[in-house]
């Protein structure tokens, strides 16, 4: 068999004259001073929603919650989660519709209290057919 | 343990609430276009109405019971579907959603947990939260939750919802009530063969060989075997494989007749799944085109045909697939039949990244820029908003949806009225 020569390949060792490519650039202005300080802008959403799953919207239509003030085409954020207890605002579906008004639990007896000296209390009893569907945690109004 | 989560009479309970009235009457939802009934409350059930019934044959059984109808509003059904997911899965970390309605959990390492108290937590929760009923079947493999789950649909007042097969006896008092065609999985086929062999229940078929399951049925079949006798083989797919097939079909109001107005609905099915292909990053190789002609009608003259349109590459370009499922429309349209129903099934669906250059035919580069392009103005814009000419430019082909409820949580101007 015949012998093979190697040949090795140097590389030719050439003066540097590439430059080191920086390649983020280097700003010369002054950074910012407040850039170590930055914060999430406020959002109202994270802010009137604590709960996404449970909550859901509604629009007042008439004025029977007027003293709370809850008035006609303002936007009522419910939260199903919260458990309704005494003195909340509720939105009940009752006898055929839905309606907002505020809880009573008055000697083991369950009232819907309006605020409007227009309307009167409805007592519930065995008749009504009740579903208390959610609590009213924030009243949104256009001003 | 598993658990398997099954929303209760699902569309009906929510449009229940947002409309309270509708509870303990009976009610049906529609499918897209008014076809046929999609989801039944237990009342409507009650009444003989079953599931997949065609409305327009059921129009006098609904009038004569006073069946409340709804149209599918999908948006609203699939907000609260995420609502329920989102709230299961903060009682386990892991969860398959397996349908709009349905989720796995795993319950594994809760040994220390009284699990019957727990759902009990999970389904309450559900309720109050989000206003929708569900049933919780739990048993140690994910078959046998299933099994679970039916007997707490089958007995509701025994169980309350909740059913848990923790027990070796619990398990045989399943099978043996469970039907063999009722199994999860076990198909037609494979249940008439079994019922040949006097196979009626899924604890005779728990006592079969190994050996002659397997060559009867596959390892699939020998795999719900040892499911159902408790060893648990499949697991939880947390991450949904990709679509294998895709599909855009739809009945019509009104028959049609025309050539040119059957390409105009096929080309838009074809761009619908385009648009779906690109959604989950893949192509496709082959589309399948039908039409049928209206089957309930029986004095027509009846004519059914598909037809399968090779690519000869890989594409998910609206413009190609619409003209290949066009050729094949060309191919299978017959002049003067009254076309009641058509539509676009994809199949041979590859992913972006497995995608393969062919030797002599290849899409146009512009094509991928164009989809993006549109895809990206369509987020902005609407759906719908560009089109390729060959479809209607005019808003002539509205879904019929004549008993359509609010979309209650995902239209600002559509939310409930409290007085």
């Amino acid at each position: 068999m015949k012998k093979e020569k190697l040949n090795f390949l140097i590389p030719k060792k050439e003066d540097n004259l590439g430059q080191w490519l920086i390649e983020q650039g280097i700003s010369a202005g002054f950074p910012s001073p407040a850039d170590d300080f930055k914060e999430i802008r406020i959002s109202l959403d994270k802010e009137l929603v604590k709960n996404e799953e449970a909550t859901f919207y509604a629009r007042v239509s008439g004025d029977s919650m007027q003293g709370a003030g809850l008035e006609n085409g303002d936007l009522l954020i419910i939260d199903r989660s919260i458990e309704p207890l005494n003195n909340k605002i509720a939105v009940c579906f009752v006898d055929g519709e839905f309606t907002v008004k505020r809880i009573k639990i008055e000697s083991k007896k369950l009232y819907l209290i309006p605020e409007n000296k227009k309307y009167s209390p409805i007592e519930i009893n065995e008749e009504n057919e009740l579903i208390i569907w959610g609590i009213v945690t924030y009243v949104i109004k256009k001003l | 343990m598993f658990a398997l989560i099954d929303c209760n009479n699902f569309y009906a309970s929510c449009e229940r609430v947002f409309n309270p009235m509708l509870n303990k009457k009976p009610l049906v939802i529609l499918s897209n276009n008014d076809g046929c009934v999609i989801s039944r409350s237990n009342e409507a059930k009650a009444l003989g109405v079953p599931m997949g019934a065609p409305a327009f044959k059921y129009q006098s059984v609904f009038k004569k019971n006073n069946i409340h109808i709804f149209s599918s509003n999908f948006p609203l059904y699939g907000d609260i579907s995420n609502r329920i997911m989102n709230i299961l899965s903060s009682f386990t970390p892991n969860i398959e959603i397996y349908s709009i309605d349905e989720a796995f959990l795993n319950f594994k390492g809760f040994d220390n947990y009284d699990l019957e108290k727990y759902c009990e937590k999970i389904k309450k929760r559900v309720l109050k939260w989000t206003g929708i009923p569900i049933s919780i079947g739990v048993g140690p493999s994910k078959s046998l939750a299933k099994v679970a789950n039916k007997i707490c649909k089958k007995f509701p007042k025994k169980t309350h919802g909740v059913y848990i097969i923790d027990s070796n006896e619990k398990r045989i008092k399943a099978l043996k009530w469970l039907e063999i065609e009722n199994v999860w999985g076990i198909g037609f086929k494979n249940s008439k063969k079994l019922r040949e062999i006097k196979v009626k229940n899924a604890y005779n078929f728990t006592s079969l060989n190994d050996n002659w399951v397997r060559k009867k049925m596959t390892v699939v079949g020998l795999k719900l075997k040892k499911e159902l006798e408790g060893e648990s083989i499949l697991g939880l797919e947390e991450i949904r494989p990709q679509k294998k097939a895709i599909a855009t079909t739809r009945s019509f109001e009104n028959t049609i007749t025309t050539f040119k107005n059957l390409e105009e609905r096929i080309s838009t099915f074809a761009i619908c799944c385009a648009e779906k292909l690109r959604v989950q990053n893949s192509n496709c190789n082959s589309i399948y085109v039908f039409v049928k002609s209206n089957k309930f009608k029986k004095s027509e003259y009846q004519y059914r045909k598909g037809i399968v349109m090779a690519t000869p590459f890989s594409t998910n370009s609206n413009v190609v697939i619409s003209k290949y499922a066009v050729m094949g429309l060309g191919k299978i349209f017959k002049p003067g039949i009254k076309y009641k129903k058509a539509g676009v099934i994809i199949t041979g669906i590859t992913s972006d990244k497995s995608y393969q250059i062919t030797l002599f035919e290849n899409e146009k580069t512009k094509h991928k820029k164009l989809m993006k392009t549109i895809d990206f103005i369509q987020k902005k814009e609407g759906q719908n908003k560009i089109k390729l000419a060959n479809q209607d430019l005019k808003k002539r082909w509205k879904m019929k949806q004549e008993k359509l409820s609010y979309n209650y949580t995902t239209k600002l101007n559509e939310i409930i009225k409290v007085k």
